[in-house]
């Protein structure tokens, strides 16, 4: 039956969304055949934007590699950052200081709320409101100008360096994120009635791209595209780095599968994520932001893993090394490119609006998927 | 104390001394002529800027605030960049067709000014059919988007104006309906006899519970009608690019875009009159202190007035609102708006009978 659905036959109409398309945020080119209205196959072209971040990353010093991987998934820079921190510091075998691994987690988790609500503008828009995206914004900037005071940087920080910190963090950072705090409770609620409620808006996402359990892990979905699925796939929970083992947060799991329950697993993870910055952001401990390391850093030979949990799902670095001071083969598991395999399977049957919303809550970042 | 019936007079009279008849009744047509794209290029850049200054305090910016005292000129400025901007028609396309199309479109929303009363006295054709003519004269804007997509010889604007042409064609039934049922009360088709009709009291108020019904499904109606969000299909910017006009730009582009906001203008002004009583001030009963004050406002400002209440509140809908899906949309019309309606004008019909208003 699936096979019938995807061939192509006469009448059926092919359009190019992409790689220039106000749908597609990013230069992704997807070729779907429609049947009127209804899709019948969704196909995904990339390349567009490969910068061959892997090959460079193989000429570049362990310490240099890092920055590269900023630009990888622009909207969690400082998670990426994190994850090649942590793989080479696993080879390195360095300890952290406990003040950097707090530093670190708060950035994350700082990370996965702006990336989470510049998704949730951009869905919205996607869907044809305008306005959220301007709300989300004016929340996400706050977020930048704390980025920015510590960092020097507002989207590829290059905060994470192996061993801890590049710096130790600003004066006025508990302060500020104090005042986030704040200020995100607040509008949380505005984001509710805005979007959650609204009729249309629930009418257009629920019971759209239901993707199974099953299917996400066939797909190999992570993070809350397949949390929306239920499957328990958090790395901070399963396979905990830092401090997230000491920390008290839930995995928000929604059964459904739908667009609507991944929307309402991210919206969940930003209430955790501000759970966690709270019981961090008073209890930093003093000490070294940076544990003490060698100006040229040189990994043993060997294989090396590391995997966290940026605001997509897991990200993977995988370090071959030779011995020498730049890594022999880099591999990265990017969230991105797993979850738009699973595309195609969810919007066959769906309507051409429905692809949006489909897309939507995929939360797809483009030089993620390509990279 | 003048009004602008009797300048009109006193201007025909003079015409006719001074010319031939025949000539007269030229210039004077040549006259309407010219007020009415006037207003029509006028009422462009005031509902552009205006919708852009409300998204724009809506989502908490500025808005265009550059050219002219607040951005005020803005529209100008792009009207300018439009005009000298080349007109181009794609390859493959039927070139009669594709530039025909935003004529129609244009052509549509003048003459559907014709009948509308801007103030006490003054309206450009007191036609005795009146809303039966906006019926009628509306129904034909779906061709120049049909026209417009399909002669495009673009995939994204066939869709975009068969989505149009199946939402149009749907709403325009409740529309019907629901200006259907201020003529029953009414009596009359002129639009002149439904405003005078209103002179105790807005039907919105005399009409009870079911002309409210019908006020608010007429609203849903023409937000589809006129291609707005969050029934704007057509156009829908993520799905379609820009939709039946995809392919179109310069001034035929802008075009498209002036005839989209004078129909709003003209659903709006039309909701105005038949609901909210069209220049006919704002009365309660027997305050009559209450009553002479309103009295002053002028009749063109309170005309106005209404109509831009309701552009507001279709500018309203369009940055809050996420867009509907095609099924969804002809779901809301056939399944609930158009048996609503239905009901609705059964209602309204025994109570005009049995005289159940004010």
């Amino acid at each position: 039956m699936v096979e019938e659905i995807g061939t192509t036959e006469e009448g059926d109409l092919i359009i190019n969304v992409g790689p220039q398309h106000p749908a597609t945020h990013g230069v992704l080119h997807l070729v779907i055949t429609l049947n009127g209205e209804t899709i019948k196959k969704v196909e995904p072209h990339l390349g567009y934007i490969h910068r061959s971040i892997e090959k460079m990353c193989e000429s570049l010093t362990y310490r240099q590699f890092i920055y590269v991987t900023s630009r990888m998934d622009y909207l969690s820079a400082h998670i990426n950052n994190h994850a090649c921190a942590l793989c080479v510091e696993k080879g390195l075998q360095v300890e952290i200081p406990p003040r950097a691994q707090v530093i670190r987690v708060l950035m994350d988790e700082l990370t996965r709320i702006a990336s989470h609500e510049l998704w949730w503008g951009a869905m919205a828009m996607d869907l044809g409101a305008f306005t959220p995206f301007f709300h989300a914004f004016r929340e996400r900037e706050t977020i930048n100008d704390i980025m920015e005071e510590t960092c020097g940087a507002r989207l590829t920080m290059n905060y994470m360096v192996p061993g801890g910190v590049m710096a130790d963090l600003h004066p006025n950072f508990q302060k500020k994120v104090k005042e986030f705090i704040t200020l995100y409770k607040l509008k949380i609620k505005e984001y509710d009635e805005l979007v959650t409620g609204n009729i249309i808006f629930q009418n257009r996402m629920k019971g759209v791209g239901y993707l199974s359990a099953e299917d996400a892990i066939s797909y190999g979905c992570t993070g809350p595209t397949a949390r929306g699925s239920g499957v328990s796939c958090d790395i901070r929970k399963l396979y905990p780095y830092e401090v997230y083992d000491k920390l008290e947060f839930d995995e928000v799991l929604e059964t459904e599968g739908d667009s609507f329950a991944r929307y309402m697993v991210r919206l969940g993870e930003m209430n955790q994520s501000i759970k966690i910055i709270e019981q961090l952001i008073d209890n930093i401990p003093e000490g070294d932001f940076q544990a003490k390391t060698k100006v040229v850093l040189k990994l043993p030979k060997g294989e090396f893993y590391s995997r966290v949990e940026t605001a997509r799902g897991e990200l993977g670095v995988y370090i071959v090394s030779e011995g020498g001071s730049t890594p022999y083969r880099i591999k990265f598991r990017s969230p991105g490119f797993s979850n738009l395999s699973a595309l195609d399977h969810m919007a066959r049957g769906h309507l051409l609006g429905d692809l949006v919303a489909m897309m939507g809550t995929l939360d797809l970042v483009i030089p993620d998927i390509d990279r | 104390m003048w009004n602008f019936s009797n300048i009109a007079d006193s201007i025909h009279k003079w015409l006719n001394l001074t010319f031939s008849p025949t000539l007269a009744t030229i210039i004077e047509m040549v006259i309407v002529g010219v007020c009415v794209i006037g207003l029509f290029a006028v009422l462009g850049l005031v509902l552009v800027i205006m919708e852009r200054k409300v998204s724009a305090w809506m989502q908490i910016r500025l808005g265009p605030n550059r050219v002219g005292p607040k951005g005020m000129f803005q529209s100008l400025a792009d009207t300018v960049k439009l005009l000298v901007k080349e007109g181009m028609t794609p390859t493959g396309a039927d070139k009669f067709l594709f530039n025909l199309a935003p004529y129609i479109a244009l052509i549509v929303a003048m003459l559907l000014m014709a009948p509308l009363a801007f103030a006490k006295d003054f309206q450009m054709w007191d036609l005795n059919i009146g809303v039966l003519y906006i019926a009628a004269i509306s129904s034909v804007s779906v061709i120049s988007i049909l026209m417009a997509g399909w002669s495009s010889n673009n995939k994204y604007s066939l869709m975009g104006a068969m989505r149009s042409g199946a939402q149009i064609v749907s709403y325009e039934l409740s529309a019907g309906f629901s200006v259907l049922s201020v003529v029953v009360l009414a009596g009359s088709l002129n639009l002149n006899t439904i405003i005078q009709s209103q002179a105790d009291g807005w039907w919105i108020f005399k009409g009870h519970i079911p002309v409210f019904i019908s006020f608010i499904i007429f609203i849903i109606a023409v937000t589809a009608e006129t291609n707005r969000a969050p029934f704007d299909l057509a156009e829908a910017e993520s799905e379609l690019t820009a939709g039946f006009h995809t392919e179109y730009s310069g001034m035929k582009f802008a075009l498209f875009f002036l005839a989209e906001y004078v129909n709003v203008f003209i659903v709006c002004a039309i909701g105005a009159t038949l609901f909210l009583g069209g220049w006919m001030p704002f009365h309660i009963g027997h305050w009559e202190g209450f009553n002479h004050i309103m009295d002053y406002i002028p009749s063109s400002i309170w005309f106005f007035g209404k109509t831009f209440f309701l552009i507001f509140l279709i500018m309203w809908f369009r940055w809050t609102f996420p867009r509907l899906r095609i099924d969804q949309l002809l779901n809301l019309e056939w399944k609930y708006l158009l048996p609503i309606s239905l009901f609705n004008i059964l209602l309204v019909t025994a109570m005009a009978i049995l005289g159940w208003y004010f």
